[in-house]
């Protein structure tokens, strides 16, 4: 297909999924979108568009054509509408519509639970059309528009269920911090623009600003596409607001949304800003490092299991920046090779990361619908009575903790391939520093590990802790289908990651100028990223040994043990045990490491209140854990934003003379800057 | 544009700032709409004489408005008000005379500083009349901020009102400047004779503005 009729071809699909969220609002008008069948219709065809549209990305992606254009004549009068397909946009597109299809999929069957659809049905299918139109967008006024219309829709799917207080507070505080994104990232176009007003990103591209302006304008694009993506200490919204939407929604806001805001970055700070400077680097760095190991000991802390996985996204989204940040590092510095190494580790990233976080959020989603339940401490022995459910959410935990030879492991390594290349780095400071941060990477994945152990092990091992889990049915068709085509695609990007290395390649070298070596013609699958002396993976090898190991022993099990099945009480310690409560719980689980890095990151205390020889009550423990970052940064700011709102009131209740007067002072005051600065 | 009607623009436009100057320090009400009437008729000459000397007749339909409505009924019209309240004979003032010129002197200078250095490649005279036209404008609103009484906000709002009229008219070649001055003095027409005095009156007593303020519980 050629290049021009690919770009026609996407707006179709988003108008065509415009036209679908119109659609629900007129069956949502007549009362016919409370019918469950309504709803799987408007799921399936808005997975069709968004698979057409997946499929026709992946076609630009890897035909690597020129840029294709369009205008439509829409937003702006002088500028009109402007889109753009290149590889970038071809790359974010596909995680997107791969992400919207295989959710479309899952809701099919999720959906039909949902007790006021006519809150969902609309809005769906206008979140995935806005996702679509923020990558394809080539102005800064289309991009704008439609990165707004992703923080509404996606706004009005967190209200979806909004008769409980705590979604409701998720909402505003979401509100509020993507309003002061787009506010950040509304300044920043502003100042690429220029006084002349260029808002299209070709003459962006063309006419990159000063180095200060240039700083300013990354500043802007950190703190505006990072609060989106989940930036510390701009995450705060994030594991309130993913958790409250509906597991499908959860797994794209999850999964893309913040993958939108990583293109956005990427768009910018890449593409738009001309060549990067060194500190940029380290900012990027330090915040990603810091996001990745918070995010993590975060998520360890959390017994929600949606909350958890929020959380388990905020570090993620910290690995893939620590992923920018050293191609940004590599960039300033001329290192063409290792920029687009990093480059790719970090795209690659952010495809596995759409992968097994949509995985578990569905996976966590099905749990929900089974049992009603997310908190862990009332889960558990979902293993036996879900066992699809169990081993796709297993496979999701494993390739999110890092294990070969499934996706996560492969881009982690990828991005140690490219810390370990920073000796080549001449900045001193970044020396330093790169270690440091690759360390803090490499804590971040153990906690990771740690983290997934527990969610699983508490999760879906052991016995029931709650009537309803012990209730818990394996869930429907559709859903089970969209879990294992992830787990499907999970295992093949593991183990044939050379295929989307070469695929990455064009977008690494649109990014960074440098191109990593084909990989599609090592021996054996294996992808080599610099050298064959240095370091090279192969995850086909690993699946063999695995898989060989794995069955030997399964065989000489089965072979040389007995092979009748006993069934014994478990080992309770010599007291006969009466509850299921006595199991290792979450909190126990996550005390070791509450103990290690609470101090300083949570203020962290356990009060154990243990009543004196020959009292009744009691004895009770409370672990208490702070959340530092909402308490230094969020309440004073809530504190002042609240004083100056008590003080401003009083404006409301003046004389008419003082408000004449007020015009009049207003007045003057602006003549005299007209007399002074003019 | 020759020197007698460059000459003879500046000396009506000066006139205009000067009765706004004497409106400012007027305390007595009777007195203040006597010198708001004058005020009115200095406008309409200003503008006659600009209609004279741009060759434009529609700015004479202004000039009459100017002349007749605000010169001749709208003063007629406030005195017999004032009369009927019973307030004819009234002083009032909020800050001394002292201050309020000093202050209006200095806007005066405000306007030509910003007036004169924005307005480079105008045309001289426009340049002038935009100036004083300011200085009016200006003057007008400090009056409104200094008077408590009603009657003598209004009549700062009129004078602001004389302000741009007579910017418009010096502005030459603006459209639809007739057509604004009947705006307004339809406007003032309204707020003077129609809504303002007799509801204030028929709720609170009084036309001094301190009684909205009270009906709003201000909070100082």
């Amino acid at each position: 297909m050629m290049a021009a009729p690919a770009i026609s071809l996407l707006l179709a699909c988003v108008g065509g999924l415009l036209a679908l969220g119109l659609g629900a609002i007129g069956l949502a008008a007549i009362g016919l979108a409370r019918r469950p069948r309504t709803g799987a219709l408007i799921y399936a065809a808005s997975g069709i568009v968004s698979l057409i549209a997946a499929a026709v990305a992946l076609n630009a992606l890897l035909s690597a054509g020129p840029p294709a254009l369009a205008t439509l004549p829409l937003g702006l009068p002088w500028v009109g509408a402007r889109f753009r397909l290149d590889a970038l946009a071809a790359a974010f597109l596909l995680v997107v519509d791969l992400g919207g299809a295989v959710a479309s999929l899952y809701a099919i069957g999720y959906g039909a639970h949902e007790r006021e659809p006519q809150r969902i049905l609309p809005f769906y299918p206008v979140f995935l059309a806005a996702m679509n139109l923020v990558v394809l967008a080539d102005d800064a006024f289309g991009f704008l528009v439609a990165w707004e219309v992703m923080s509404i829709s996606s706004w009005a799917l967190v209200l979806a269920h909004h008769k409980d207080p705590a979604n409701r507070r998720a909402a505003h505080l979401y509100l509020v911090m993507a309003s002061f994104g787009a506010l950040c990232l509304l300044l920043g176009f502003g100042l690429l623009a220029g006084p002349g007003g260029g808002y299209g990103f070709d003459a962006m591209r063309g006419h990159p600003p000063a180095a200060g302006v240039a700083g300013l304008v990354f500043g802007l694009t950190i703190l505006g596409a990072g609060s989106k993506a989940g930036l510390v200490p701009l995450h705060v919204w994030l594991p309130q607001a993913h958790p409250a939407a509906p597991s499908h929604v959860s797994a794209l806001m999850s999964g893309v949304m913040t993958k939108v805001a990583i293109y956005a970055f990427i768009r910018i700070v890449f593409d738009l800003l001309g060549p990067p400077q060194v500190w940029w680097s380290v900012v990027a760095l330090l915040l990603g490092a810091f996001t990745a190991v918070l995010g993590v000991l975060y998520a360890m802390m959390q017994t929600d299991l949606k909350r958890l996985l929020a959380y388990s996204t905020v570090e993620n989204v910290g690995v893939i920046f620590i992923g920018l940040g050293l191609a940004l590092a590599f960039k300033a510095e001329n290192l063409a090779l290792a920029a687009a190494l990093a480059a790719t580790a970090a795209l690659f990233h952010v495809l596995n990361h759409s992968l097994f976080k949509s995985l578990l959020f569905m996976g966590s989603g099905a749990v929900q619908g089974a049992t009603g339940e997310r908190d862990l401490e009332r889960l558990g022995g979902l293993i036996g009575r879900m066992p699809q459910t169990a081993f796709a959410f297993l496979v999701g935990a494993m390739a999110i903790a890092a294990l070969p030879p499934l996706n996560g492991f492969a881009s982690e390594w990828l991005t140690f391939q490219a810390v370990l290349v920073s000796p080549l780095l001449g900045t001193t400071a970044l020396k330093f520093l790169v270690p440091a941060v690759g360390a803090m990477l490499a804590l971040a994945a153990a906690l990771t590990a740690a983290a997934m152990v527990r969610a699983f092990g508490v999760g879906f091992l052991g016995r029931p802790r709650s009537p309803a889990a012990q209730a818990a049915r394996e869930t429907d068709r559709w859903s089970r289908a969209a879990m294992f085509v992830l787990v499907g695609l999970c295992l093949a990007v593991g183990v044939l990651p050379g295929l989307v290395i070469d695929a990455l390649s064009p977008v690494a070298q649109a990014m960074t100028a440098g191109r990593m070596p084909v990989q599609a013609g090592q021996a054996w699958l294996s992808i080599v990223p610099i050298a064959e002396s240095r370091s090279s993976y192969n995850g086909l090898l690993v699946l063999v040994f695995i898989a060989a190991s794995a069955g030997l022993a399964a065989l000489a099990i089965h072979r040389f043990a007995s092979r009748a099945v006993r069934r014994a009480p478990a080992w309770d310690c010599g007291f006969p045990d009466p509850s299921p409560l006595t199991q290792y719980s979450a909190g126990g689980f996550a005390q070791p490491i509450r103990r290690v890095f609470g101090g300083f990151a949570f203020a962290a205390r356990d009060v154990v209140d243990m009543p004196g020889p020959g009292e009744l009550r009691p004895a009770r423990f409370t672990a208490i854990v702070r959340d530092r970052i909402w308490e230094t940064l969020y309440v004073p700011i809530e504190l002042a934003i609240g004083y100056a709102a008590d003080r401003l009131n009083r404006l409301q209740f003046l004389t008419i003379r003082l408000y004449l007067g007020l015009v009049f002072l207003a007045l003057v005051g602006l003549l005299l800057v007209l007399a002074i600065w003019v | 544009m020759t020197g007698l009607s460059f000459d003879v623009a500046h000396l009506l436009a000066g006139g205009l700032v000067l009765m706004s100057f004497t409106l400012l320090y007027q305390d007595r009400l009777s007195a203040l709409i006597n010198v708001f009437a004058l005020h009115a008729l200095v406008l309409a000459l200003a503008v006659a004489w600009q209609a004279y000397v741009q060759h434009a007749p529609h700015l004479y339909v202004t000039a009459v408005i100017a002349l007749a409505f605000k010169a001749i009924v709208i003063p007629l019209a406030l005195h017999r008000i004032i009369r009927q309240l019973g307030i004819h004979r009234e002083i009032e003032t909020v800050v001394g005379v002292g201050p309020a010129m000093l202050v209006g002197i200095g806007l005066v200078a405000l306007s030509m500083v910003v007036m004169l250095r924005v307005t480079e490649d105008a045309d001289r005279l426009a340049r002038e009349d935009l100036a004083f036209a300011l200085s009016v404008v200006l003057l007008g609103l400090l009056m409104m901020v200094i008077r408590r009484n009603a009657v003598g906000l209004i009549i700062g709002f009129m004078s602001l009102e004389n302000g741009l009229v007579l910017a418009a008219a010096g502005a030459k070649g603006m459209p639809l400047v007739v057509e604004i001055s009947v705006a307004f003095s339809v406007l003032i027409a309204f707020i003077v004779i129609g809504v303002f005095l007799f509801r204030i009156r028929e709720r609170f007593e009084t036309i001094d503005i301190e009684a909205l303020d009270r009906f709003r519980e201000a909070r100082e």
